[in-house]
């Protein structure tokens, strides 16, 4: 089709046109941003764990006052946690992924080093741990029952002047040991010696403390209640009932506690990523309205156009021209209006990357978000002139015989 | 004339009742999501203590060891117990505070109340002069007690509603982790916000019902809540020692500002200080901010909070140019009848006029719109699950600004297509007819 004729119209219409340009080239720009921050936030939100979510429950209490023997009344309260009925298995761990609060500590290879290798997340577990949490062992053994120490004695300095024997996930390894042999290997938490029995796949940090997500190193320690967590594992069907019991075994065990907690690891996840999946809706919500906007803004600017044209319109038509031919004309108009906008758009939605990378610590956008929302655009853009087109297409020919 | 032109405008509305009704609700929908989010970042960017914020310094050394130093970098967050309570000793600034948020469970003595727990604040004396903490009852504790380690507590007016039905309780006792404090004060409703003295434990939200002498605290054993950074090798085990190597003291100096550099030399100095006697293994490294720098360097405002902002700005700029080119559209449809009005007479001036009045109209409907649009915004951000929710309203600046934008709005909607409208040659439209 030649554009010639549409672009010599456009010509008496320079401002509106460039507004419309104008609008199509800030909702490409915008849009495009927001997918990619909706992309970044669902990333985060669906991080895997490395946990058995949806098995697990927990409670956490604490006692008035000091508790003189904390760490007698937790080891009670575990036995009677692993007598309920339902209950899988039992721990105590200091820390879980996805809640407010993490223990980190720096390794290095070497003890002489000036600057440490990394710095991991650093997760205490009782007997049974990595069985109750679900953590996935790819080398190495667990601990022997020999190695749990209570983590009241371990701040008091037992089994410092030995190696403790530790597990890391495979991010800590490969950091560690880039050739891929960390089992076995004696790495140091300042001048303590740990040592790797073994190695899980995964297990995400608590809160990316230090922009560190993954990498996470688990000690043989049981943390006393209060501080520690209680983590119980069951069908995922009888996660209330687990609850209730253990809520019930801990008030018998000693009524003259607060519980502090008790919840389903799922619920815990699902609050430390409320801000997150609220910023996501957001998002979603102001791209869908910004679309709106510029769709019933070119169906308004289109339908101006084509009772303007009426007259033009029937000229054409009694000249011969088909009613396709009329509509293609706008189709061809809006998609001419639609590329200069994508592209200006195109221009912009680099440039306001490249300032939120600069403000929020945020990567570079793909490029392939550009053809998204160049497609988006255009498809919007046809959409919404379909209408005005097919009206400017339903012109009669004898318009033209009429004066105005 | 201009009650002509208004009529004018209204019969215009009626001939395109869909477009009117969709320029409207664009200026709307973007007023109401540009004030909404400009309200939450007024709120949350606030001076949380107007009149004091500048004489206000937040003091930070550097206690760290040699190892993994970074010349240039940022010292400690925070302050060790020795710094603390040395400093606090030298009193060399007007006043000086040492704090630290903590939790305590309070047992009440009414059998019917369940032993429940509460956040606190462990602080020194100057804490409520320097912080302008107005009291309801009694009054705050003293230099003294801080030394003498006295069992008191200030509580708040929410705990003294909840365990004394909101009586005088000044001279009762509290039974705090299975000791015993008397009550010497009352707060009134206090609650800066964001809670810019300490922001470890986030910035928004949190109440404090029990504010007591960190001596005290340290005595019994109380523990406290927030970030602490322990470094090097800790003699005895204890992190609340006073010679453990671990920073989790918030402390704030008052002064006048112009004695700020005075002061931050006498920082380095005393860091030069305990470097020579062993304590301190970095150069000196001191930093000395006042409230709003404080606040700035913390991020205090949500990035997401400023991302929502520029967000709905952005959404408002798509807004307006969608209403111009559809007032510009509809003008210059007109333009047969503009011309004919030319011709009749009316001069440039009133033509310009009466685009004006037709596409302010638009702008002042839609913004008054918008306001409602913004009121129901804050109300939905009120329901979000966020710490700063309860904070979201509008208050009487957020209000002025809402009726200049939407001044501004319609104006800018209007202008442009006014000022085009006034340029139709009448003799071209005429002879076109």
């Amino acid at each position: 089709m030649d554009i010639r004729p549409i672009l010599s119209t456009l010509r008496r219409h320079k401002t509106a046109a460039a507004l419309i340009v104008l609008e199509i080239a800030l909702t490409c720009a915008i849009v495009c941003n927001a997918l990619f921050l909706v992309s970044q936030r669902i990333e985060k939100i669906s991080l895997p764990s490395g946990i058995a979510e949806n098995e697990l429950v927990m409670v956490r209490v604490s006692g008035i006052g000091k508790q003189t023997n904390a760490m007698a009344r937790t080891r009670e309260d575990l036995a009677a946690l692993r007598a309920l009925p339902g209950a899988k298995a039992v721990t105590v761990i200091n820390q879980l992924p996805f809640r407010n609060s993490s223990s980190n500590s720096s390794i290095s290879r070497k003890q002489e080093q000036e600057r440490p290798t990394t710095s991991v997340s650093l997760y205490m577990l009782s007997e049974d741990g990595l069985r109750t949490m679900g953590m996935n062992l790819v080398a190495g053994r667990d601990f022997q029952p020999s190695e749990y120490l209570d983590l009241d004695d371990v701040m008091k300095g037992a089994g410092r002047d030995q190696a403790v024997p530790v597990i890391i996930n495979q991010a800590v390894a490969a950091k560690m040991a880039p050739d891929g042999n960390a089992l076995g290997q004696t790495y140091y938490m300042g001048r303590q010696p740990l040592h790797v029995i073994g190695i899980i796949d995964h297990l995400a940090t608590p809160t990316g403390w230090n922009n560190n997500r993954v990498e996470s190193m688990i000690m043989p320690a049981r943390a006393a209640f209060g501080s520690g967590i209680y983590m119980l594992r069951t069908d995922p069907a009888r996660r209330d009932e687990v609850l209730k019991g253990a809520l019930a075994a801990l008030e018998r065990n000693d009524p003259n506690r607060l519980v502090r907690e008790k919840l389903s690891y799922e619920d815990q996840r699902k609050d430390f990523f409320k801000n997150d999946l609220a910023m996501v809706g957001l998002l979603v919500t102001v791209c869908v309205a910004l679309l709106v906007v510029t769709a019933l803004g070119i169906v308004g600017l289109a339908s101006f156009w084509v009772q303007q044209r009426s007259k033009q319109i029937g000229i054409r038509r009694a000249l011969g021209a088909t009613r396709g031919q009329i509509l293609r004309y706008f189709q061809t108009e809006n998609f001419l209006l639609a590329t200069v906008g994508i592209v200006l758009g195109m221009l912009a939605a680099y440039a306001i990357n490249l300032a939120l990378m600069n403000q929020y610590e945020l990567p570079r956008m793909p490029l392939a978000y550009l053809p998204i929302g160049a497609v988006l655009l255009w498809l919007l853009g046809q959409a919404a002139v379909f209408g005005p087109a097919r009206r400017a297409a339903a012109v009669p020919p004898a318009v033209a015989t009429r004066g105005t | 004339m201009l009650a002509y032109y208004a009529r004018l405008a209204i019969r215009s509305f009626r001939r395109n009742k869909v477009l009117t009704a969709l320029m409207v609700v664009a200026i709307a929908l973007g007023i109401g999501a540009s004030m909404t989010t400009l309200t939450v970042f007024h709120v949350l960017s606030g001076d949380p203590i107007p009149g004091k914020s500048d004489r206000l310094f937040y003091v930070q050394v550097d206690p760290r060891p040699r190892s993994g130093y970074v010349a240039g970098e940022e010292p400690e967050t925070q302050l060790t117990r020795f710094d603390a309570e040395t400093l606090l000793r030298g009193r060399h600034a007007e006043r000086q505070a040492m704090m630290s948020g903590g939790a305590a469970t309070i047992e009440p003595e009414n059998a019917n109340l369940k032993p429940f727990s509460v956040d606190t604040r462990w602080t020194s004396a100057d804490f409520f002069p320097m912080f302008e903490v107005p009291m309801q009852y009694g009054r705050p504790w003293t230099r003294e007690d801080d030394e003498g380690r006295a069992r008191v507590a200030v509580i708040s007016r929410m705990l003294n509603d909840k365990l004394f039905n909101g009586a005088d309780s000044v001279g009762r006792e509290l039974h705090v982790n299975g000791h015993v404090l008397r009550i010497v004060g009352v707060l009134r409703d206090w609650k800066p916000q964001p809670s810019f003295f300490d922001l470890t434990l986030g910035s928004f939200g949190r109440d404090e019902d029990i504010i007591a002498p960190i001596s005290t605290a340290l005595e019994l054993e109380l523990g406290s809540n927030g970030n602490m950074n322990c470094f090097g090798e800790n003699p005895n085990d204890d992190s609340y020692a006073v010679n453990a190597p671990c920073a989790w003291i918030q402390y704030w100096a008052e002064m006048d500002p112009s004695k700020a550099d005075e002061y931050r030399q006498y920082l380095v100095n005393y860091s030069n200080q305990q470097r020579e006697g062993g304590r301190f293994e970095r150069p000196a490294n001191v930093r000395l901010r006042n409230v709003m720098d404080w606040l700035d360097f913390n991020g205090a405002v949500p990035s997401d909070v400023r991302l929502q902002m520029w967000l709905a700005l952005g959404f408002l700029v798509v807004c307006l140019i969608n209403t111009v080119g559809l007032l510009l559209a509809k003008f210059l449809r007109r333009s047969g009848e503009i011309g004919v009005r030319r011709a009749l007479g009316a001069s440039r001036g009133q033509i310009f006029l009466q685009c004006l009045v037709e596409a302010g109209a638009v702008g002042v409907v839609g913004g008054l719109l918008g306001l409602v649009l913004a009121a129901l915004g804050l109300y939905a951000v009120r329901q979000q699950p966020v710490e700063y929710a309860t904070l979201a309203h509008l208050d009487g600046s957020m209000l002025l600004l809402a009726l200049g934008m939407t001044l501004l709005a319609s104006l800018a909607a209007g202008f442009l297509p006014a000022w085009r409208a006034m340029q139709v040659t009448p003799a071209i439209q005429l002879k076109s007819q």
